[in-house]
């Protein structure tokens, strides 16, 4: 069977992750920002899984791992966080979150 | 000629579902379509010989997580945000050609690209050879990760505390 070619991975990873990094940019709502850093953590992830396959260490694949419980945690705390805001101010709208503001 | 046609429906499902992730307006559609991506990407996984890092993207990312994200957008009302006038106006454009600008210059670091995709031999992304990475050469990261998850858990839980307990806890 005819092998994917690497770039192919790379640039799948590379539109993955401006995504991201666009959808934290322009979104509002702080859930979905959340989520944006959602999709660029997945971009590395198909990073460090094609470059584990490339130098034939499984390393890489462990690090997958490790990415997915800072994913979980991440999300956990930022969830609550976001839960705690949404009591205080009912609203996870980010740009009226400026009460720290001097 | 298979793996090809695998490999571009499952990039291009995954890039669509991101774009909708970042356009739509309805956060429940938008963690939908966040599961839809990590799905299309769990099967690249599979391509590149990595089966239990793929099983762990199903299980724990679009099961787990995902679930959590849902549960957080039902349990908060969030019909009205998002609706209106945005007053920052023109952050949309200033935010797709900001983007644009970083993926050429990644694009064209990923031009410089040298490697080759050799083919691995049989047992490559097992659980067997998995487990040996992390309970030997990783053994210390994941007892770390155990207390990631703990104090996680733990800070989630004192963070999203009802305002009422704070103030019999405070007397």
């Amino acid at each position: 069977m005819l092998p994917v070619p690497l770039e192919h991975y790379l640039v799948v990873a590379a539109i993955l992750f401006i995504l991201g990094v666009v959808g934290v940019m322009v979104r509002r709502n702080a859930i979905v920002t959340l989520m944006s850093i959602e999709l660029m953590l997945n971009a590395a992830n198909l990073l460090l899984v094609v470059f584990a396959r490339v130098h034939n260490d499984v390393g890489g694949q462990v690090m997958v791992f490790f990415v997915l419980t800072v994913a979980a945690a991440e999300a956990a705390v930022g969830l609550a966080i976001l839960v705690a805001v949404y009591r205080r101010k009912g609203s996870i709208d980010v740009d009226g979150l400026n009460i720290l503001k001097g | 000629m298979l793996n090809l046609i695998v490999f571009w429906t499952c990039a291009l499902v995954a890039v669509a579902a991101a774009i909708r992730v970042i356009t739509i307006r309805n956060p429940i559609s938008c963690v939908l379509h966040l599961i839809v991506t990590l799905v299309a990407l769990a099967i690249l996984f599979l391509q590149l010989s990595a089966e239990f890092v793929a099983l762990l993207q199903v299980i724990i990312y679009a099961g787990a997580i995902m679930v959590l994200f849902l549960f957080i957008v039902m349990l908060l009302n969030l019909k009205r945000d998002e609706f209106g006038p945005n007053p920052l106006k023109g952050i949309r454009l200033l935010g797709a050609i900001l983007g644009a600008s970083f993926l050429a210059e990644l694009l064209v670091i990923i031009a410089g690209a040298e490697a080759q995709l050799d083919p691995v031999g049989a047992g490559f992304g097992s659980v067997q050879s998995i487990g040996f990475a992390l309970f030997g050469e990783y053994l210390f990261a994941f007892e770390l990760t155990s207390l990631l998850l703990l104090g996680a858990a733990l800070a989630a839980i004192v963070v999203a505390r009802p305002r009422a307990l704070h103030q019999t806890e405070a007397q």
